[in-house]
């Protein structure tokens, strides 16, 4: 199974400042291993980043993005204690979802 | 926010080392995917066959889009990589490394409850424009910026 993502949501103002991390290899299919054999690519290919249930950024991912991907968006209209959920799916169909609450700005 | 910055990158770095072997997006086609994914534009070998799968034939340079990039990039495993727009109405912004054996490396599409904004970290196999391309109101704008790399990260 995977790893949790890391997530970060805080308010500046009514913009959530929205900062994601997920854990995950982003194979290119290009690298070999310590036997010479290519490793299978195995990358991100969708993340859906939601507010209180309702879509805000839909992103189509290569391999040509870095291990352990880093996501920052800012969400408008956003209050204290807001839903951002965060859900990845990768080539192999496997899957994700985490969340977080919008935390007051300092 | 920019102490906050730190921390969030400082949790990547050990993985930013480990991936500098990382190649940078050579990949061959044939996978089935959602029905939805753009799969000619992110299969393109050549910039111009990906913007063509975009429908972006008609690109206009705009200086409303912010490429916020390293002009110098250590190492191409990682390379840092924000896009602004103040174009009214942005429904999508796509990144490019133009020298990538796939350049078109993601897209976004932005809703209304959204900035017109995203940051991310790409791999870039050599020295290149990053290019970005904004779709507003049916139109495409278009801004670059060259990040000189220092070692690709395309192994």
């Amino acid at each position: 199974m995977s790893e949790p993502m890391k997530i970060r949501a805080t308010l500046q103002g009514d913009v959530a400042d929205v900062r994601i991390l997920m854990m995950h290899p982003m194979e290119t299919g290009q690298r070999k291993n310590s036997k010479g054999e290519l490793i299978p690519m195995h990358f991100i290919k969708n993340v859906v980043v939601s507010h209180n249930g309702k879509t805000v950024l839909d992103a189509e991912w290569t391999q040509a993005i870095s291990r352990n991907p880093f996501l920052g968006l800012r969400v408008k209209g956003a209050k204290a204690g807001d839903k951002i959920s965060v859900t990845w799916i990768d080539n192999k169909g496997d899957k994700r979802t985490d969340e977080t609450a919008v935390a007051a700005g300092s | 926010m920019n102490k906050r910055r730190r921390t969030v990158l400082r949790l990547a770095g050990g993985a930013g080392a480990w991936s500098a072997a990382a190649a940078c997006g050579l990949i061959a086609g044939g996978q089935a995917w959602a029905a939805n994914r753009n799969e000619a534009a992110f299969q393109a070998k050549a910039v111009a066959d990906a913007l063509k799968n975009l429908g972006a034939g008609n690109l206009v340079e705009s200086r409303d889009i912010v490429i916020t990039a390293p002009d110098i990039a250590e190492n191409g495993a990682v390379v840092p990589v924000a896009v602004t727009s103040k174009i009214a109405n942005t429904e999508s912004i796509a990144i490019l490394a133009e020298k990538n054996p796939f350049p078109l490396a993601a897209s976004f599409d932005i809703t209304p409850g959204a900035d017109a904004y995203v940051s991310t970290r790409i791999k870039m196999g050599q020295t290149s424009d990053v290019r970005a391309i904004v779709k507003a109101g049916g139109k495409y704008f278009t801004a670059t910026k060259e990040v000189k790399v220092t070692v690709g990260g395309c192994g």
